[in-house]
């Protein structure tokens, strides 16, 4: 650390003072530094801010707080880099609280009162939509990094985590390619994200040809724990001859009695696959694993993937929080593209001016923590591999079967007659978020 | 599966046989000179079908490598060589190195892991697996381990797996599961399109004396039988559909006397601090919450000093929870309570806030994310009665809430302590002028309320998760119960539970868990408005008190 802070002291050693001893006391340099930036506010010169709207309080706390240990360490390991066209990265750090109108203002905060060149943050789709006027209204950046239900498409939003077709619909052609599943049922959380998946999963499913009688969709409250009657009616409906699974887009604590369920009641991967969208490293932490062991998850990302880049982030995490047992997961991985991408398009744009940035982010690309390469499109959506992984004991995913390519996201779904003819394309001539390919024409701001 | 039906399952039944009577003879595992016998080949196979095969083969072959191999190819362990070469060697990669997996000794010269490849596990393989994890506990010496095997050969009805089940059954003692055994070969025929039709016939009634939903999945996945079959088929199904929906109302009642029952626990000790004080206890759903994480510390502590124990960890976490919960709630109202008696209001904002402070508490000292509590293996499975499958933890908290609720009540009939609860709720002046000590009785009644909460944190620890909101779930539904059936009065709390739980089941399944809350709620509303007291409201003097 020290080390650093002196190649860093190099480059500018007007500015440190403070910095040096905060960097001997085994803290990241950048923040010590806001005092001696204020001292000289010269445009071009200066940290460059970058806002984190993550909550580190209230109930979303415990998915949403590693986010924000991620971003501070991606931004103190640029820095170290010599951060971005020369200029350090300061982060401003707000804690939104799980409270959906704190999020809209504290992200009016940042850009208007920190003047951030970049925000990262919003983990459920209702801090997302509550933001989203602010964004667009005062021309922010957000790099959103959480799997979501798609049917949006904004400029001011770089999404880098999965569309639907990039998490639920190849998890959907798994069980009925591999493992021959006949009758659906889709279990979620009574909220946007599982209802609007849902409505997607049914329409491409009645697509596939599989009859209204086939599937069956069950939606329980936030954090329910008495499952028996509702697994007794999925396993009654998985008794008519024709395989049956599982597609959970359950959210949250609900799922450990939900799969516990599963275990008392004998219900076996076997016999009822379950795959969920919603459960992941972090969630898996600190759970008894046993009843969810050889279910299925899909995502982008596992921190079990055996890659050299991926064992160094995960080691160099670890390290960051000096905690051995934080687990590294696929919203940190999207976090991680976002920011470099972010990184890479500010250099190109030789700017942090937004309206530029954006502009510049589109065709950027940077390798996936699973190797390949993820590529921002015109859409403002990444391109991204997708992985089935198999819960095990420890809490790890073992991948057992992944898309043969990358996978581009289409934001509006091809799959529900309200969208199926729009598209996103940020590039000129057609810099549009909602364009009808069938009028002919771009949509615009509609009540989205 | 149906893939290798279509393979030939004759060819394969006759090999299976072979080996089983290799097996039987007692040679054996030695076949491994003939390459067409040597199950381990076809592990190195590159089609997958071969693989499953090779897993099947492997599994009846009595090789004492077979579960070992088999639980490394599960996990992805077994390694293979890139491409074919003579003797298709195959490793198992273990944290101290490669081991070969014919023999189980180190590799002393591993090959490159570039030559190396992972076993595939397809859909098809990991059936095989399944199966021969099943074949392999049917040699088990614990019948209960056979039993589970023979059920999940049942649901496998796999017709290659018949020589394996009719093996078994010649050496079964155990009558139970025997019959299992037969249902699993009655299954297995079923399946078979080459067995007599008589033969399928009886299989078909079998499997409709059976009844159950495997049952008829099974007879339910038949398609483009003759004709024959296809009517007995249509006909056991109508039977089966008959009964399970005589056994659906059954199983309706009782879910909702197992959500009843858990309701009872988390409102009994609110019937004592509420129904019989008349303290509207906010911070009631903190002291499940607290019982709660008792068990944890209780679990932990166990499993440190005294790992033997490890299975009846609860039974300590019972009494631990009760005194821990009891001894807080005494603190409690002798630092808070007893300066708001009287004063409703104060009461109900000091004790929200209490609450608040209690879970930040505890949030501070165990974390934000919830804690591992595990259910011993008593309280894990299920139990089959008629048509219903009973899980096991709900039986036991069925249990609990009632033994709770009983010795609760006995303790206020003919406990020393109890009656002088109901002296002082009755009558405090004249309990005053007998000599009780009266501040000292509150304290003890409100520590007892808490302490059953804290009993019901321990049974709920097993159902839900414990986490620092584990208590606001319960606070809500804790005091509709006990105002439905009624303040003061335990046998309204009984009935004011087990009716919410029996409306609440009946309701959810007409209209979803989640519209169905809201309509419980409605009814709520018009009941209390209609009968303000409760079910059973107390008469007399005491009301006006």
């Amino acid at each position: 650390m020290s080390s650093d802070g002196f190649t860093f002291g190099r480059r500018q050693l007007g500015l440190l003072g403070a910095g040096l001893a905060a960097t001997a006391a085994g803290l990241p340099a950048v923040p010590d530094l806001i005092p001696a930036a204020k001292a000289a506010p010269a445009p071009g010169t200066g940290p460059i801010k970058v806002g984190i709207l993550h909550s580190l309080s209230g109930t979303m706390a415990i998915s949403e707080a590693p986010l924000k240990d991620v971003m501070l360490m991606l931004i103190a390991e640029q820095n170290k880099k010599g951060g971005v066209m020369g200029r350090p990265i300061e982060p401003v750090v707000v804690d939104p609280a799980s409270n959906w109108p704190l999020f809209a203002e504290k992200a009016r905060q940042l850009l208007s009162v920190d003047k951030v060149a970049a925000v990262f943050g919003c983990w459920t789709s209702v801090s997302r939509k509550s933001v989203l006027p602010v964004f667009e209204q005062l021309n922010g950046i957000l790099y959103y990094p959480v799997q979501y239900e798609g049917q949006e498409c904004s400029r001011n939003v770089f999404y880098t985590g999965a569309a639907p077709n990039q998490q639920a619909i190849p998890a959907v052609d798994y069980f009925m390619q591999q493992l021959g599943i006949k009758r659906w049922i889709l279990a979620g959380t009574d909220y946007v994200y599982p209802r609007t998946t849902n409505k997607i999963l049914e329409a491409y499913l009645k697509s596939k040809g599989v009859p209204a009688a086939d599937i069956m969709i069950n939606y329980t409250p936030f954090g329910y724990s008495d499952w028996q009657a509702n697994v007794a009616k999925f396993k009654a409906f998985g008794s008519a001859g024709k395989k049956t699974g599982v597609i959970s887009t359950i959210n949250g604590d609900a799922n450990v009695p939900f799969y516990k369920e599963l275990g008392n009641q004998g219900i076996k991967a076997t016999q009822i696959p379950v795959v969920a969208f919603s459960v992941g490293e972090q969630e898996l932490a600190g759970l008894n694993t046993a009843p969810l062991v050889g279910q299925l998850a899909a995502w982008n990302y596992f921190e079990s993937v055996d890659t050299p880049a991926n064992k160094e982030i995960v080691a160099a995490f670890k390290a960051f929080t000096k905690n051995d047992k934080r687990v590294f997961n696929d919203p940190m991985e999207a976090h991680y593209i976002g920011f470099n991408m972010w990184v890479k398009a500010v250099e190109k744009a030789g700017t942090t001016d937004h309206s530029a940035v954006i502009d510049a982010m589109i065709g950027v690309a940077h390798p996936n923590l699973t190797g390949d390469y993820a590529t921002m499109m015109p859409n403002h959506h990444l391109t991204k591999p997708v992985l089935l992984g198999e819960v095990q004991a420890n809490g790890q995913f073992n991948v057992v079967w992944e898309t043969p390519g990358l996978v581009v996201a289409q934001p509006w779904s091809p799959y529900l007659p309200e969208s199926k003819n729009l598209i996103g394309d940020w590039l000129p001539p057609m810099s549009c978020g909602n364009y009808d390919v069938k009028a002919g024409k771009c949509l615009g701001k509609t009540k989205a | 599966m149906s893939q290798q039906r279509r393979g030939g399952p004759l060819g394969r039944g006759f090999r299976l046989c072979l080996l089983l009577a290799v097996l039987l003879a007692g040679f054996g595992w030695g076949s491994r000179a003939v390459a067409a016998g040597d199950p381990f080949a076809e592990l190195a196979a590159t089609n997958s079908d071969l693989v499953a095969q090779g897993v099947r083969a492997l599994a009846v072959s009595g090789s004492p490598r077979a579960a070992p191999v088999i639980a490394a190819l599960k996990s992805g362990k077994l390694l293979a060589w890139r491409w074919p070469i003579p003797n298709a060697p195959l490793f198992i990669r273990t944290d101290a190195g490669l081991v070969d997996a014919r023999t189980g000794a180190p590799v002393a010269t591993p090959p490159m892991p570039v030559n190396l490849r992972p076993v595939i596990v397809s859909d098809a393989v990991r059936g095989a697996i399944e199966t021969a994890s099943g074949v392999l506990d049917l040699m088990a010496p614990d019948p209960t381990i056979r039993r589970h095997a023979a059920e999940a050969l049942l649901q496998a009805a796999d017709p290659g797996s018949l020589p394996l089940i009719d093996g078994a059954l010649a050496r079964e003692k155990n009558a139970s599961v025997a019959h299992v055994l037969r249902d699993a070969r009655a299954a297995a025929l079923l399946k078979s399109a080459t067995a007599p039709i008589p033969e399928r016939l009886a299989a078909i009634q079998r499997l409709a004396a059976r009844g159950d939903l495997s049952a008829r999945g099974l007879l339910a996945s038949l398609h483009g039988e003759p004709p024959a079959v296809a009517a007995a088929v249509a006909a056991a199904i109508k039977g089966i559909d008959r009964q399970l929906q005589m056994w659906d109302l059954v199983e309706d009642v009782y879910y909702g006397i197992s959500l009843g029952a858990v309701l009872l626990l988390a409102a009994t000790g609110l019937a004592i601090t509420f129904g019989v004080m008349g303290v509207i206890n906010m911070a009631h759903g903190e002291m499940v919450m607290i019982g709660a994480y008792t068990t944890f510390v209780v679990q932990q502590l166990i499993a440190a000093f005294a790992p033997a124990l490890t299975e009846f960890g609860l039974l300590f976490a019972i009494p631990a929870a009760f005194v821990v919960a009891g001894a807080l709630g005494i603190v409690i109202e002798r630092c808070m309570i007893r300066f708001l008696y009287g004063r409703p209001l104060e009461t109900l904002l000091a004790t929200w806030g209490l609450s608040l402070i209690l879970q930040q508490a505890v949030r501070s000292l165990f974390g934000p994310t919830n804690q591992d509590v595990s259910s011993p293996d008593w309280m894990s499975g299920f139990v089959r009665l008629g048509g219903l499958t009973l899980t096991v933890n709900r039986l036991w908290i069925i249990l609990f809430a009632g033994l709770v609720l009983a010795s609760l009540m006995a303790a206020l009939r003919w406990g020393g302590l109890g009656r002088s609860i109901r002296a002082v709720t009755q009558n405090r002046r004249m309990a005053a002028a007998m000599g009780i000590r009266t501040p000292w009785i509150d304290a003890l009644t409100f520590g007892l309320g808490s302490g059953i909460a804290g009993m019901a944190g321990v049974a709920l620890s097993q159902i839900d998760n414990v986490s620092p909101n584990l208590g606001q779930n319960y606070i809500i539904d804790s005091f509709i119960v006990v105002v439905v059936g009624g303040v003061g009065n335990l046998w309204g709390t009984l009935f004011g539970a087990l009716i919410l739980g029996v409306v609440d089941k009946f309701v959810e399944p007409l209209s979803g868990a989640v519209l169905g809350k809201i309509i419980v709620l409605v009814f709520l509303i018009l009941f209390i408005q209609r009968r303000p007291r409760g079910l059973f409201p107390l008469k007399g003097r005491a009301v006006e008190a």
